[in-house]
C-alpha cells in the first residue's frame, strides 16, 4: 500500500503567502484570547492553591456542592465535573497549612447533603505560592535553555539560517498551541510544560527530516532554484511525513480518549502540536530557508 | 535482550509504580531555619544571664535580636563589664564582640556566621532524621526522604492510607516543655497588662466534643522551661483505670531523671505545665518530690491521637518547626482507574499503529513490529534496572517512543521504496535506504533527546518520569529501529535470494 505512487509535484512554496497570512491569523487570534483572558491561565504548579478531587457514587447536583463548602469558608473556589458526572475537582486559591486536612473538611461539609460513604477523596494536591514561583522559572528556565540547545545542535549539524528556520517554526508551533489552550480555556500545569517540550522536540524532528532532504539535494541541484530544491525535498519527503504524523496521532488520540482524564490536556496539547508541527515544517521553516536565500543572492546583487 | 527480559519479568513485581499510579503521599516540607537560630540566640542569651549571675554580677538585661543575630549584655553599673568580658571568653568560638553600647553600660555580641549556617544545616539534617524515625514507626513500605536544596526535605510515602494524619505526625514540631505556673498573679489580670517579667500566657485548648466549640483556659508560666523532652527515653500508650481513657506515659533518661526529680523537689505544692508546641495539656500539682524519672501527660486523648503522640516524642522534637510548600496525594482507588486506563490507551495505541503498519509494510511492516516490541521490552527492562518508577506521564512518554521508533521505521522504508522506483533491486535498496535514513534519523532523534535531557534536568516529580522514559525510549528505539530491524533485513536476504521486497 502506498499513499503516493510516485513522488509528488505539488508546489508548496506558490502557497507560502497564504500560509503566513494564516499562521499570523491563528497566532493573533490566539494572542487576543489570551490578553481577554487576562493572560495564560495557570493551574495550580504555577500559581499556588489547591485541588481536591471528589468521587461520588451518584452524580451530584452542583449547587449542593457549593453549598456545602460555603460552610468551611474556603474562599474564593471553583467547582468542576472531572472527567464524568460523578467526578468534581474542587479548586481553591488558598494553600495555607490551615488546609493540611482539607480533603476530610471538604468531606465533612458535604455529609448532610450526601451520604459519607457515597463521598470518596481520590486527590489532594496543595503548592504553596512560593514552589509555584519556583516551578513556573524552572520551566520557562527548560523552555530556554532546550531551544539553546537545539540551535547550538542544528548550527552545528546544518548551518545557521537552518536553525533559526527551525527555532521560527518552533516558536509558532508553541504560539499556536498556547492560543489554543487559551480558547478552550484549559489550564497551565507542570504536566502541559512537558506536552509543549515534546511538541518543540517532534516538530524539530519533522523540520529536520525536511532540511535533511535539502541539504542532500542542494549538493546537487544544478541550476534549480532554491525554492525549487525546497518544493522537490518536501515532496520527496511527504508521504514519510504524512505516515509520521498519522501514526504519531493515532497514538496520541488513543491517549486523547482512553488515557484518563489526568492527562487529557497532555494529549490535547500533543494533537495541536502534531498538526501544526506537521504544517509548520512544511511552510513555515522552509519559507523562512526561501526568503534568507532571496535577501542573501539580492545582497549579492 | 535477554537481560532486559529478566530484568522487567514479572512486571508486577520488577517495575515500581509511581504515586500517581499506586497512591500515595508526595510532600515538599521547608524548615524554618530561621527558628532554630532565633531558638540558639535566645538559648545562648539565657546561658549568658546564667554565667553572669553566677559570679554575683548585677544585670540589667540579657537580650537576643533576630534580626540581627546579635546578643545584647546590659549591666547596671558599667564597671562589672570587664568582668563580663572575662566570662564571655568561654563564648568567643561563635560570638563575635562588637564593641560597647549604652555609655559603656554592656556589649553587643553578633552570632558568627558559620554558626549560624552550622544551626540551620543541622535543623535540617536534624529535622530529616527526626521524621525519617517518625515515619519508620508510623509504618510506610519503602518511603523517600530527602534534604531537596539547602532547607526542604522531599518525602514520597507509596501506599499511605491516612494521609492527614501522617501530615499531622510528621508536621508536629512536638517541642516538650515543662513549665512552672506563676500563681503570683491570675492570667487574667497578667492579660490586661500586668504580665510579671519572665513569665508568658498560653492556653489550653479542649474541644467540647458535642458541640465542637473550643474554649480555652489562659495560663501564666514561666517563660523559661523548667526541663524539655530532650532527654526522653521513651513515650507509651496507657489507659487510666477508672474511665479507661488513653494517656501517654513518657520515661526520662538517667539526665532527664535527675532534672525531673530536681524541678519537682524545688518546687513542691507549685504546678507543673506540661507544653507541647506552645499548647498547655495539662497542669498538675507536684505533690512531692518525683523519681524515678516518670511522668503522664493526659488530655482529651483518642486512643489514635494518643499512639500519635507516643510516636512523636520516642521520634523526638524537630529542631525547627517545618511549614507544607506541597502536598500531593493520590488515593489508591485513583492510582487503580489511572493505571488501568493508562495501559489500557498504550494497548489501544499500539495495536492502532501495528495493524496500520503490517497493512501499509507488508512483510516488512512485520519486521519493524518486531523491533518495537523489543524496544518496549528494553525500555521495560532499562527502567527496572535504575529502579525508576513508572508514572502516568511515563506511560506518555512511552507512548511517544513508540511514535518514534515508528518513524524511524516509516523514514527507512520509504527511502528503500525510493530507491526501488529508482529502478535499484531489493538487497541495494535497503542498503541505500538504511544508510540515506540514518543521517536523518540521528538528527530527528538527538534533537528530541536534547529536549528530553533539559526536562529531566529541570523537571520535577512527573516531568521527570516522562523525561526519563523518553530518554531511554529513545536510546532503544535508534538501537531497535535502525539495527535490530537491519539484522533481521540482512538475515532474510542471505538466505535466499529475494528480488522482489514486501514492503
Amino acid at each position: 500500500m502506498e499513499i503516493f505512487k510516485r513522488v509528488t509535484e505539488y508546489n508548496f512554496m506558490a502557497k507560502k503567502t497564504m500560509a503566513i497570512v494564516l499562521s499570523s491569523v491563528v497566532i493573533l487570534v490566539g494572542i487576543i484570547s489570551m490578553i481577554t483572558h487576562g493572560g495564560l491561565k495557570y493551574g495550580i504548579d504555577f500559581d499556588g492553591g489547591t485541588l481536591v478531587q471528589l468521587k461520588f457514587k451518584t452524580p451530584p447536583a452542583i449547587e449542593d456542592l457549593r453549598d456545602g463548602l460555603k460552610t468551611i469558608g474556603l474562599g474564593d473556589s471553583t467547582i468542576q465535573e472531572f472527567g464524568s458526572k460523578n467526578h468534581i475537582l474542587i479548586r481553591v486559591e488558598k494553600s495555607e497549612e490551615k488546609l493540611e486536612e482539607i480533603g476530610s473538611k471538604v468531606k465533612n461539609s458535604l455529609i448532610g447533603k450526601f451520604q459519607a460513604d457515597d463521598i470518596l477523596v481520590e486527590r489532594v494536591e496543595m503548592v504553596g505560592p512560593k514552589v509555584g514561583k519556583d516551578l513556573r522559572e524552572k520551566a520557562i528556565l527548560s523552555i530556554i535553555y532546550a531551544i539553546i540547545g537545539i540551535v547550538i545542535y542544528i548550527s552545528w549539524r546544518f548551518e545557521l539560517q537552518y536553525a533559526i528556520a527551525a527555532i521560527i517554526a518552533l516558536v509558532h508551533d508553541v504560539l499556536v498551541t498556547m492560543g489554543a489552550f487559551s480558547l478552550v480555556d484549559k489550564e497551565f500545569t507542570l504536566v502541559i510544560v512537558a506536552a509543549f517540550l515534546t511538541i518543540i522536540g517532534y516538530s524539530l524532528n519533522d523540520t529536520i527530516v525536511v532540511f535533511d532532504r535539502i541539504r542532500e539535494n542542494m549538493r546537487r541541484k544544478g541550476k534549480t532554484s532554491f525554492a525549487d530544491v525546497i518544493n522537490m525535498s518536501i515532496n520527496q519527503t511527504l508521504s514519510r511525513t504524512i505516515l509520521t504524523s498519522g501514526t504519531t496521532l493515532l497514538v496520541v488520540v488513543a491517549l486523547f480518549f482512553r488515557g484518563g482524564e489526568i492527562i487529557h490536556d497532555f494529549s490535547f496539547a500533543l494533537i495541536v502540536g502534531v498538526v501544526v508541527g506537521t504544517y509548520s515544517s512544511i511552510f513555515i521553516a522552509s519559507v523562512f530557508l526561501v526568503y534568507w536565500e532571496n535577501r542573501t543572492i539580492s545582497k549579492r546583487a | 535482550m535477554l537481560g532486559a527480559v529478566y530484568l522487567s519479568y514479572p512486571l508486577k513485581d520488577k517495575i515500581a509504580l509511581g504515586l500517581d499510579l499506586q497512591g500515595g503521599m508526595h510532600l515538599v516540607l521547608e524548615v524554618q531555619t530561621e527558628k532554630a537560630v532565633e531558638a540558639s540566640l535566645e538559648r545562648i542569651a539565657d546561658d549568658i544571664k546564667r554565667e553572669i549571675e553566677k559570679e554575683d554580677y548585677e544585670i540589667d538585661r540579657v537580650s537576643a535580636d533576630y534580626e540581627n543575630k546579635t546578643v545584647t549584655v546590659l549591666m547596671v553599673d558599667a564597671i562589672d563589664l570587664e568582668a563580663v568580658e572575662e566570662i564571655m571568653e568561654s563564648f568567643t568560638a561563635y560570638l563575635k564582640n562588637e564593641g560597647k553600647v549604652r555609655e559603656g553600660r554592656g556589649y553587643q555580641f553578633r552570632l558568627s556566621k558559620e554558626e549560624e549556617t552550622r544551626i540551620e544545616q543541622n535543623a535540617v539534617s536534624q529535622g530529616l532524621e527526626t521524621i525519617r524515625n517518625r515515619v519508620d514507626q508510623f509504618g510506610v513500605a519503602e518511603p523517600t526522604i530527602q534534604a531537596q536544596g539547602d532547607r526542604r526535605i522531599l518525602l514520597q510515602l507509596p501506599g499511605i492510607k491516612d494521609a492527614e494524619r501522617a501530615i499531622r505526625l510528621i508536621g508536629k514540631t512536638a517541642r516538650l516543655e515543662f513549665k512552672i505556673v506563676d500563681e503570683s498573679v491570675s492570667p487574667q489580670s497578667a492579660l490586661n497588662g500586668s504580665l510579671p517579667d519572665g513569665d508568658e500566657v498560653l492556653y489550653k485548648r479542649e474541644e467540647n466534643i458535642e458541640t465542637g466549640e473550643v474554649i480555652k483556659t489562659p495560663f501564666l508560666v514561666k517563660k523559661r522551661s523548667a526541663l524539655t523532652g530532650e532527654n526522653l527515653s521513651g513515650a507509651n500508650v496507657n489507659y487510666d483505670g477508672d474511665f479507661n481513657e488513653p494517656y501517654v506515659a513518657i520515661t526520662f533518661n538517667s539526665i532527664g531523671a535527675i532534672q525531673f526529680q530536681e524541678v519537682t523537689r524545688t518546687n513542691v505544692k507549685k504546678r507543673l505545665a506540661i507544653v507541647l508546641d506552645g499548647n498547655v495539656f495539662s497542669a498538675p500539682t507536684i505533690q512531692e518530690e518525683i523519681s524515678g524519672g516518670r511522668a503522664q501527660i493526659t488530655g482529651q486523648f483518642t486512643t489514635e491521637e494518643a499512639r500519635d503522640l507516643a510516636i512523636i516524642l520516642r521520634a523526638g522534637a524537630l529542631p525547627a518547626p517545618v511549614v507544607i510548600l506541597e502536598n500531593r496525594t493520590v488515593g489508591p482507588s485513583l492510582g487503580k482507574d489511572s493505571i488501568e486506563q493508562g495501559v489500557n490507551s498504550i494497548i489501544l495505541g499500539a495495536v492502532l499503529v501495528i495493524i496500520f503498519i503490517a497493512i501499509y509494510y507488508k512483510l516488512s511492516g512485520i519486521v519493524s513490529i518486531t523491533a518495537l516490541m523489543l524496544n518496549i521490552v528494553l525500555l521495560l527492562g532499562v527502567l527496572a534496572y535504575f529502579g525508576a518508577a513508572l508514572t502516568l506521564p511515563g506511560i506518555a512518554g512511552m507512548l511517544l517512543t513508540v511514535g518514534m521508533a515508528i518513524d524511524a521505521n516509516v523514514l527507512i522504508f520509504e527511502r528503500i521504496r525510493e530507491e526501488i522506483r529508482n529502478g535499484k533491486t531489493a538487497r541495494a535498496a535497503i542498503d541505500a535506504g538504511y544508510a540515506k535514513a540514518l543521517s536523518t534519523i540521528v538528527d530527528a532523534n538527538i534533537t528530541t533527546f536534547i529536549a528530553a535531557v533539559v526536562l529531566f534536568q529541570f523537571g520535577t516529580g512527573p516531568i521527570k518520569g516522562f523525561a526519563i522514559t523518553l530518554c531511554i525510549g529513545i536510546a532503544a528505539s535508534m538501537f531497535t529501529a535502525v539495527f535490530v530491524s537491519r539484522v533481521i533485513f540482512d538475515s532474510f536476504m542471505s538466505r535466499k535470494k529475494v528480488s522482489n521486497l514486501s514492503i
